[in-house]
């Protein structure tokens, strides 16, 4: 039989660690092969060697049954491999065309290309426009430049490294098609996902890797999630249980809040309301780019414009006051961006403590207290057992997972009064999700409001007990998690909550 | 082929043996150099490198200069690791240099002199150079105006405002029309450090700008945010931490030390106001601060270095028969061999096939 990718024996060490440790693998054509992993299991390393990124130390890989090295990602390209990755590779200040025509053939016209990359990604319902600059784009804008730059490659194997966490249930359903329809044509898939669900409904074959190595082969479609689960991490995720809601008092109140655009891509915000109480989770769902970075920003005190009336924490008008104003009167915050915004890369996890921990404990007549911030920052790793080499590791030093435990850790530290996420477990693996997401529920069941906003709508159905949708701009009404389903909300992520049955059913929830 | 493979941990006293290392390695393109155009290359290395520090006269003069290179430098560390471009340096130690010597001139022919009238001269001359550096931050907070091209057009205002003074309003009365002030009292002149050498304050001042600025940097929250501000602005604006507080203290810091250099040279080896104060100390401490990493006390060790090779170079032309460039050439080899042993410091050299 043929294959489209075979690996042999792939090894790839790094000075300090075994990335890959003599991994096989075979992909057909047509075929949907899912990789499955923790993070830092070397599923990313994996897919690297594959697009010509990285070299392995040892091992063969072949190509249509050809034994075919691949020096770099333009080979790769060349030979028909198309590669989504999972941290993106763009150019903040081009725009989108720009970034894609970086990747073709010099000397392509940009109206032409710019005709191109609406029509393609018009066929695979990706909404985009290719004169944006991307430093305007949300997370989830800039991964569908990723799919759309991968697309325009016609590849014959196309790496999808955790596609669908920026998507609409809707929208899923619809990449699922495309990507059958894809497979159908005889273009081979590697996917690459934490969730098992998808990976069970999507794929044909799985290869399940744990610490660098396979642990396993096998069809997803005649396995369990928890059969997958025990095969990745070695054990079953812990459930989540969940909980009548107790609200106290309104502890976070937006009221009217509007915003114009700060940029010509923004999002303006429209006569925002909502109210976050003591001991509850709201969760915020919606696509990217539909106004979460400018409403967290407003929350956060990093765009002060709002009017002062319209942000109330714990009963005092804030909506002018900057992030350390109400840093110290109780707010705390995890950005959506990990390293360069709730971490500085270069600095230790120690001094990183800073960022947020700005009181007499760690700071003395102006001077820093370092073995302070050092006892805090170890107490963080041990108590969220995150996998560092210490307080002095670089923030740049850990894993995305690791770093988010850190910092959901360090703002926990704080004891809050109001915590706003955003995207609390985006590319994090399955274990340490599980354990970011038992660590807001306990700050909840605290007494702490908590702001989730998150475009994973299983975790949000999961750990909020009240939810909102944000589109283009607008909030809708409130309405209870266990009230609600994937149904409406996805009808509601298009910005449809205002016909007459809808209200009738917010009405009943509030009845 | 050769392949760079970045080290896990870098070597922390590889990190400071590194600058060693360069001067090192200097020296032996010198010594290629000098067998090159014939002269005997260990004579002239000599004239380079010992001559200047064989007795203590030449430590002393190394000492003057190094003086404002190092109190400089020590104020653009702090800027630039703040992200603040401010190159304009030069300008605000004329600044600086002005408002010290008005300051003189207007006391010396009424009082003796002593500690507190130097003192509040200096303090003047750091007030000048504030008062530079603020024109630099106003125009950017409020306009956003690029702090690169306005302090580097300011420091031709600067020297064209001296220009007119020691034409006019400061020239000495007595002084047969040259455009110069009339020299300082003795009274209002630095003391010097070593008796009988031209050592004088400003490098005791200079040394204790530099571990008041490492201080500051290490141990502070202050210049916590300041560099936080430098390297990553999201997380800056994320914690909550003044983006205009960070530009305007990098700003005042690095003018205001530039200005006490200009202080401290007008009351110092020169002794009046002229046209020409500086031999573009405020332009060449640009380099010792990226040669010193931005370090207040890596800034000690690149001051050295280069008042070293700036009195080498003299020496060399009138000694050696060599041309002006031999100091620019000594400078450019040296950042090279600091930048290529950085590299290998941070980086292995692998053989792969």
């Amino acid at each position: 039989m043929s294959t489209r990718l075979v690996l042999k024996g792939i090894t790839k060490r790094y000075p300090a660690i075994v990335a890959n440790d003599g991994i096989d693998l075979t992909v057909l054509p047509g075929q949907i092969h899912a990789v499955l992993g923790e993070n830092g299991a070397g599923k990313s390393t994996l897919m690297k060697i594959i697009y010509g990124v990285v070299k392995p130390d040892a091992g063969a890989l072949y190509w249509n049954g050809e034994e075919t090295p691949i020096a770099n990602p333009a080979a790769a390209r060349r030979l028909g491999i198309g590669m989504v990755f999972q941290h993106f590779s763009l150019f903040d200040t081009l725009t989108v065309a720009e970034n894609i025509a970086l990747g073709l053939p010099a000397g392509i016209r940009m109206v032409e290309l710019e005709q191109r990359i609406a029509a393609t990604a018009r066929e695979y319902g990706l909404d985009l426009e290719a004169r944006r600059h991307v430093h305007t784009l949300s997370v989830g804008e800039r991964q569908r430049v990723e799919i759309v730059r991968a697309l325009l490659g016609k590849p014959q194997l196309l790496i999808l490294d955790e596609p669908t966490s920026v998507l609409t249930p809707q929208a899923v359903l619809g990449l699922f098609d495309t990507l059958r329809k894809l497979a159908a044509e005889g273009c081979s898939i590697l996917y690459i996902s934490h969730k098992l669900d998808e990976i069970r409904a999507l794929c044909h074959a799985c290869t399940v890797l744990r610490a660098g190595r396979v642990a396993g082969v096998c069809d997803p479609r005649e396995e369990t999630e928890a059969s997958l689960s025990r095969m990745m991490i070695g054990a079953e995720p812990p459930a989540v249980e969940h909980r009548q809601p107790s609200a106290g008092r309104v502890m976070l109140s937006v009221r009217g809040l509007s915003l114009p655009k700060a940029h010509p891509f923004a999002t303006e915000l429209a006569r925002i309301d909502f109210d976050v109480h003591a001991g509850e989770i709201l969760g915020v769902a919606g696509v990217s780019g539909n106004g979460q970075q400018e409403l967290l920003a407003a929350l956060s005190g990093e765009d002060m414009r709002a009017d002062p009336q319209a942000i109330h924490l714990d009963g005092v008008p804030v909506g002018r006051r900057s992030a350390a104003w109400r840093r110290a009167r109780g707010l705390a915050f995890v950005p959506e961006e990990r390293l360069g915004r709730g971490a500085v890369p270069e600095l230790s996890l120690a001094r990183n403590i800073l960022l947020s921990h700005q009181g007499s404990g760690t700071i003395r007549r102006g001077l820093v207290r370092r073995s302070a911030i050092h006892v805090l920052a170890g107490n963080i790793i041990q108590r969220f057992r995150v996998k560092a080499a210490g307080p002095r590791a670089a923030a740049a030093s850990l894993s995305g997972g690791n770093l988010q435990k850190f910092i959901i850790g360090r703002e926990v530290a704080r004891r809050p009064k109001v915590l706003l996420v955003a995207q609390p477990t985006w590319g994090v693996d399955v274990g340490a999700a599980a354990q970011i997401r038992a660590e807001l529920l306990a700050l909840r069941d605290a007494g702490c409001a908590v702001l989730v906003i998150s475009e994973e709508l299983d975790e949000l159905f999961e750990i909020s007990d009240r939810l909102v949708v944000l589109a283009r701009g607008r909030v809708s009404p409130a309405i209870e998690t266990s009230r609600a389903d994937l149904d409406l909300i996805g009808r509601w992520m298009s910005g449809l909550w205002d016909s007459p049955s809808e209200t009738r059913r917010v009405e009943q929830t509030h009845a | 082929m050769l392949k760079l493979e970045p080290r896990p941990q870098p070597s922390v006293w590889m990190a400071w043996l590194s600058p060693v290392l360069a001067v090192l390695l200097t020296m032996a393109c010198g010594f290629a150099l000098f067998i090159a155009v014939g002269k005997d290359p260990l004579a002239s290395l000599a004239v380079f490198f010992l001559e200047p520090i064989k007795d203590m006269r030449g430590w002393s003069e190394l000492g003057v200069k190094i003086a404002p290179l190092l109190l400089i430098s020590v104020g653009l560390a702090i800027a630039f690791r703040a992200n603040v471009f401010n190159i304009g340096a030069e300008g605000q130690l004329v600044a600086g240099a002005i408002a010290a010597g008005a300051f003189v001139l207007a006391f010396d022919e009424s009082a003796e002199g002593g500690p507190w009238l130097i003192a509040f001269a200096l303090a003047a001359g750091v007030c000048g150079g504030m008062l530079w550096a603020a024109i630099v931050a106003w125009l950017r907070d409020r306009y956003n105006a690029n702090e690169i091209l306005v302090s580097l057009m300011l420091v031709y205002v600067a020297q064209l405002l001296l220009s007119y003074l020691v034409h006019g309003a400061l020239m000495d009365p007595d002084g047969f029309g040259f455009p110069q002030s009339r020299l300082f009292a003795d009274g209002l002149l630095l003391p010097a450090v070593l008796p009988g050498t031209r050592l004088h304050l400003g490098a005791v001042l200079a040394l204790l700008a530099a571990v008041a600025g490492w201080l500051y940097l290490a141990r502070s929250f202050s210049g916590f945010k300041l560099q936080v501000g430098g390297i990553a602005p999201l997380a800056a604006r994320y914690a909550g931490f003044s983006s205009r507080r960070s530009l305007w203290i990098a700003m005042l810091v690095s003018g205001g030390l530039a200005g006490l250099a200009g202080a401290c040279e007008v009351m110092g080896p020169i002794g009046q106001l002229t046209p020409s104060i500086s031999p573009g100390y405020g332009f060449a401490a640009i380099i010792v601060a990226f040669v010193g990493r931005l370090h207040p006390i890596g800034v000690i060790f690149s001051s050295f270095i280069m008042a070293l090779l700036y009195i080498g170079g003299e020496l060399s032309q009138s000694r050696l028969g060599m041309p002006s460039a031999i100091t620019g050439i000594f400078q450019g080899i040296l950042l090279f061999s600091l930048l290529a042993c950085d590299v290998l410091v941070n980086n292995r050299l692998r053989w792969r096939k």
